[in-house]
């Protein structure tokens, strides 16, 4: 893996001599090491400072934002884990469970992008299925600079690939995601996962250790150098020019060996041979053992020299946190290990004892409560041994729970007032809508025809739509006619003019997508893509962007059940504009048909479902949209406001008619079926209904003349609360609409071969299809 | 009874389940036979499903034809009895000489995730069996490696006998002869690289697969008869 230029290969990290102090080129600072001295009440060894190195770090320790994250709401009537665990868990009915995670992999993927993205995939699958679910779908959402230039068509390219060739062959379907592209990735791209798995709800486990002499045992790959210092030295810092070196902190990844291992850990779960297992993904060996000995109050004794190696020579240090793909770390009872061993061997899976559980601590444990508690001698130590030789003796709970929480400044940026009444609704004049239109089309299927979608026959709304849309089935799970829809959903234009406001329209988009295929939203997970949390203003908007998504989490009733944390976003000294992502989970009821497609249908009314204008008849903001950021480099000013209450109604009403056509219920009384009223649906989102039209004419293969629109400001303003449908029926729609107190207008016609807005747009559809399919193909493989 | 199919489990094979659920929809009664197994013990059809069989290594089924069941599948197919392979399964048919010519990388070296429609050219095999010839299917193709490639001889003894079961409308993937599943000379042994069995339901876009499904129960329960 050492860069092919460095002409010799890179050594592994040595942990002397060293050109700064050890606990600095481990990534620790003067404090931590001084309160790591006050924890043992000596100087740590070089494994053990490892160990901190590695489980203090950002990424690890979350030091930085945990006081933050503790303002999310988190708890809910369907929640059986929240966040915390490997993965969040709702309860989906029927006696099945829903686990779900999502995570980032941003800089091993700027640096080595294959092999960064498809280990991001490998880890977030052992996530999920640590929880005892099979992992059923995957999403990915991706960030890039503009890909005009090679590398970030490489970047593009090498993450496509990479997703492409571990996804598809560890066997999980691809189900969606999203594809950004803004400069502000270019030095820093963003790749982010989410895994949903579904499990028996009484197969749910947790990873803790518990009952003093049971085995640790080791399953999966064998342990090599690489990967070392992943968590530290790369997740945990920016990127400055010359990175190439930081290319053995990649990790390689093995999906057949991951295929194998999920299959053996699965079976070893049904056939409940184990009382604890977690996965073993960043900081290795030194965050598992640590964090199912401080989960379950215990003990651990781990011997380095029974840990298979991949290569000769590696040091006690190396062994512990090597993040090598592709292991599990189990508690079994002595009496099952030969079961266990039975079964591992059956799905050629190695499986090792490297550990016992020592003391349960029971009753005798202090409570968590910060700082300071965290070496109490009552707790479970973790000790290494090299054979017969301890090299390590250090509190559990000191690693997994003791990194200190910092509240580091956060500061307003100084111009935000100034940037905010730089709007471009008022001074930025209408040009040509038409060719304007075009530049924003994007067909993401040159990225989702790479993955498999659809394995398991559950797909049946799959990438390219508003959200995913799953049989709630797969081996092993109860039969169920429910379906669970997943969207993933981001705008960090948005969120760069007001973090708060911003990202609760996200929430706001979400709940809509997921409306669009019936779905009631249920769960939150979120992947806060943040820059170097030294800086004040990185802080700011990721306090900020707490707050907005408790606030929105609230209105709508929906509970954040994990996330993720990704900071140092930066590169040269720049961040990236503030990224959360969410993950946003709903549920169907009932899943007998397929719901209306992203499409107008020939004949069809077009009508427009919620408010036209802003509550108090606000202008139609441009501030934040995609037509104000592509077209006109305009990136400041104001967002369109978010109401609730109007918002709930128009999510609610077509949600419930969807609902009601996947379900294949009778529909009204009187009035037309579910299954006919709609023949097409889609939210009104980025790049405004200019954009959600020609996505709906051009996905049905057919023109459409709508008129009234106000000009271009409402032909692309990103007001929220809005949603498209075609139907063959519209005063029975708006009559329905009426009744739930949503605006609802028809605003159109499908047919033709042109598409038209009166006064703004007339294209032929060919053109329109052409900019549409060619828009990804031209830009990524320019002849 | 129904026919029995056995469905074929590598290590890191992936569609076994859907495969099962496939054909128990169209009518079998379907089981896992694990990749070890010598002998297939009353199959009456016996079919290698889609997935990464070894992890693909060295290249996609050069190593699953060493799994000791496929013997068991080549004394199977050589009495006479149905064997069928979706994707991976047609690339282990291959690569076991079961089956003529090769599957390549896809034209344009990328993995390929679609729909595709494929036509019925040759109703003398035991999946196209009581289709009408010309018959065309919308089966999705999910391969990297799913482009058909043969010498010139092999192409013109495909044709000549009319081995040639499936040709796509519009070729995906390079395949020589728009080739998407060709049979042997006997007609009970076939491969395929588009997916039938995620064709099995309208829920999920199209039952164009099940007719073809329903071919190959049929020929199974003839031999269970006979």
């Amino acid at each position: 893996m050492s860069s092919p230029d460095a002409g010799e290969p890179q050594p592994a990290p040595q942990l002397e001599p060293q050109p700064l102090p050890l606990h600095r080129a481990l990534g620790l600072t003067d404090e931590e090491l001084g309160r790591i001295v006050e924890i043992l009440a000596r100087e740590p060894n070089q494994l053990e400072l490892a160990l901190y190195g590695v489980m203090w770090s950002e990424h690890c320790s979350y030091k930085s934002s945990r006081r933050h994250l503790r303002r999310l709401p988190t708890t809910g009537d369907r929640v059986l884990v929240g966040p915390g665990e490997n993965a969040g868990v709702i309860d989906a009915g029927d006696g099945i469970a829903v686990a779900i995670r999502i995570e980032s992999h941003n800089h091993p993927s700027a640096i080595e992008p294959h092999q960064g993205a498809a280990t991001g995939v490998g880890g977030i699958l052992r996530d999920v299925f640590t929880m005892g679910a099979r992992p059923l779908a995957v999403m990915d959402p991706l960030f890039f600079g503009p890909p005009d230039d090679a590398r970030q068509r490489w970047l593009v390219e090498g993450v496509v690939a990479g997703i492409s060739s571990y996804g598809n062959s560890v066997g999980v379907p691809t189900v969606g995601g999203e594809l950004t592209f803004d400069p502000c990735y270019a030095g820093n791209p963003l790749v982010n996962v989410l895994c949903l798995g579904a499990l028996p709800v009484d197969r749910l486990v947790l990873a803790r250790a518990t009952g003093a002499g049971n085995l640790a045992v080791l399953l999966g790959a064998t342990t090599g150098r690489d990967g070392i210092g992943g968590v530290s030295v790369l997740a945990s810092a920016g990127f400055s020019g010359g990175d190439d070196a930081k290319r053995p902190n990649v990790q390689v990844g093995d999906p057949f060996e991951e295929k194998r291992l999920i299959e053996a850990c699965l079976a070893l779960l049904d056939a409940g041979l184990v009382v604890g297992i977690q996965d073993l993904g960043g900081a290795g060996l030194a965050c598992g053992t640590s964090e199912l000995a401080a989960r379950g109050g215990v003990g651990l004794d781990v011997d380095v020299l029974a840990v298979p190696r991949r290569e000769p020579g590696m040091a006690p240090w190396e062994v512990m946190t090597s993040e090598s793909q592709e292991r599990m770390l189990a508690i079994v009872v002595p009496e099952a290990w030969p079961a266990v061993d039975a079964l591992c061997r059956r799905w050629d899976v190695r499986a090792s004892v490297i550990g016992t559980v020592t003391d349960d601590g029971s009753g005798v444990l202090p409570e968590a409560t910060g700082h300071g508690d965290v070496g109490g001698s009552s707790s479970g130590r973790l000790r290494i041994f090299d054979g017969d030789a301890v090299v390590g003796d250090v509190p559990a709970r000191s690693l997994a729970d003791g990194a200190p929480v910092y509240d580091r400044p956060l500061r307003e940026p100084a111009d935000l007032a100034s940037k905010r009444a730089d709007d471009p609704t008022a001074s930025e004049e209408r040009g040509d809508c038409g060719v304007e239109l075009r530049t924003m089309l994007l067909d993401p299927s040159w990225v989702y025809r790479q993955y498999d979608h659809q394995l398991f026959l559950n797909t049946v709304a799959g990438p390219g739509g508003d959200a995913a849309l799953l049989r709630l089935a797969g081996p092993g799970l109860p039969p169920s006619d429910r379906g669970v829809a997943v969207t993933t959903d981001s705008a960090p234009r948005w969120c760069a003019i007001d973090p708060r406001a911003g990202v609760a329209l996200v929430l706001a988009e979400a709940v809509a997508n997921l409306a669009c295929v019936g779905a009631s939203p249920v769960a939150v997970v979120n992947c806060l893509n943040f820059g170097n949390p030294e800086h004040p203003e990185v802080m700011w908007q990721l306090s900020e962007t707490v707050d907005g998504l408790a606030a929105a989490c609230r209105a709508f009733g929906i509970p954040v059940i994990g996330g993720n944390v990704s900071l140092y976003n930066e590169s040269t000294g720049s961040d990236i504009l503030p990224t959360p992502v969410l993950g946003v989970l709903g549920l169907v009821e009932r899943l007998r048909h397929r719901p209306p497609p992203v499409a107008v249908a020939e004949g069809a009314s077009v009508v427009l479902l919620g408010c036209r204008r802003g509550p108090g008849d606000l202008p139609r903001p441009l501030g934040g949209s995609r037509w104000a950021v592509e077209c006109r480099g305009r990136r400041h000013g104001e967002l369109p406001p978010l109401d609730y209450g109007a918002h709930e109604r128009v999510t609610g009403f077509v949600g419930s008619l969807v609902a009601e056509a996947v379900g294949g219920g009778a529909g009204a009384a009187d009035g037309v079926a579910g299954q006919d009223l709609l023949d097409g649906v889609h939210d009104v989102s980025g790049g405004g209904l200019a954009v959600a039209l020609a996505e709906m004419a051009v996905t049905g293969d057919i023109g459409v003349r709508v008129e009234g629109i106000d000009g271009h400001q409402e032909l692309f303003t990103e007001l929220p609360s809005r949603l498209l449908a075609t139907t063959r029926y519209p005063d029975e729609l708006c009559a329905r609409a009426k009744e739930a107190g949503v605006p609802a207008e028809v605003i159109g016609v499908g047919g033709g071969d042109r598409f038209v807005v009166e006064e703004l747009v007339d294209l032929p559809m060919h053109q329109l299809a052409r900019s549409w399919v060619r828009s990804l193909a031209d830009r990524l493989e320019p002849v | 009874m129904s026919a029995r199919v056995g469905v074929v489990v590598f290590p890191g094979t992936n569609c076994e389940h859907d495969t099962v659920s496939a054909f128990e929809r169209a009518g079998a009664t379907a089981t896992l036979v694990w990749h070890t197994e010598e002998r297939l013990g009353g199959l009456d059809a016996v079919v290698l499903p889609g997935g990464f069989a070894h992890g693909d290594y060295l290249r996609p089924g050069a190593i699953a034809r060493f799994s000791p069941v496929m013997d068991a599948v080549a004394r199977f197919a050589a009495a006479g009895g149905p064997v069928l392979g979706i994707c991976n399964g047609f690339q282990v048919l291959t690569e076991s000489g079961l089956l003529p010519g090769a599957l390549v990388k896809n034209r344009g070296l990328r993995f390929l995730c679609a729909p595709s429609r494929v036509r019925v050219t040759s109703v003398s095999s035991v999946l196209t069996c009581g289709l009408a010839p010309g018959t065309e299917l919308g089966i999705p193709v999910n391969h990297f490696s799913g482009s058909y490639f043969c010498d010139d001889r092999t192409l013109a003894e495909l044709r000549d006998a009319n081995r040639v079961v499936l040709r796509y409308v519009e070729n995906p993937n390079g395949s020589i002869d728009d080739i998407a599943g060709i049979t042997n000379a006997e007609g009970n042994v076939v491969g395929l690289m588009p997916h039938p069995e995620r064709a099995s339901d309208v829920l999920l876009g199209s039952a164009d697969g099940l007719p073809l499904l329903r071919a190959l129960v049929a020929a199974a329960a003839d031999v269970h008869a006979a």
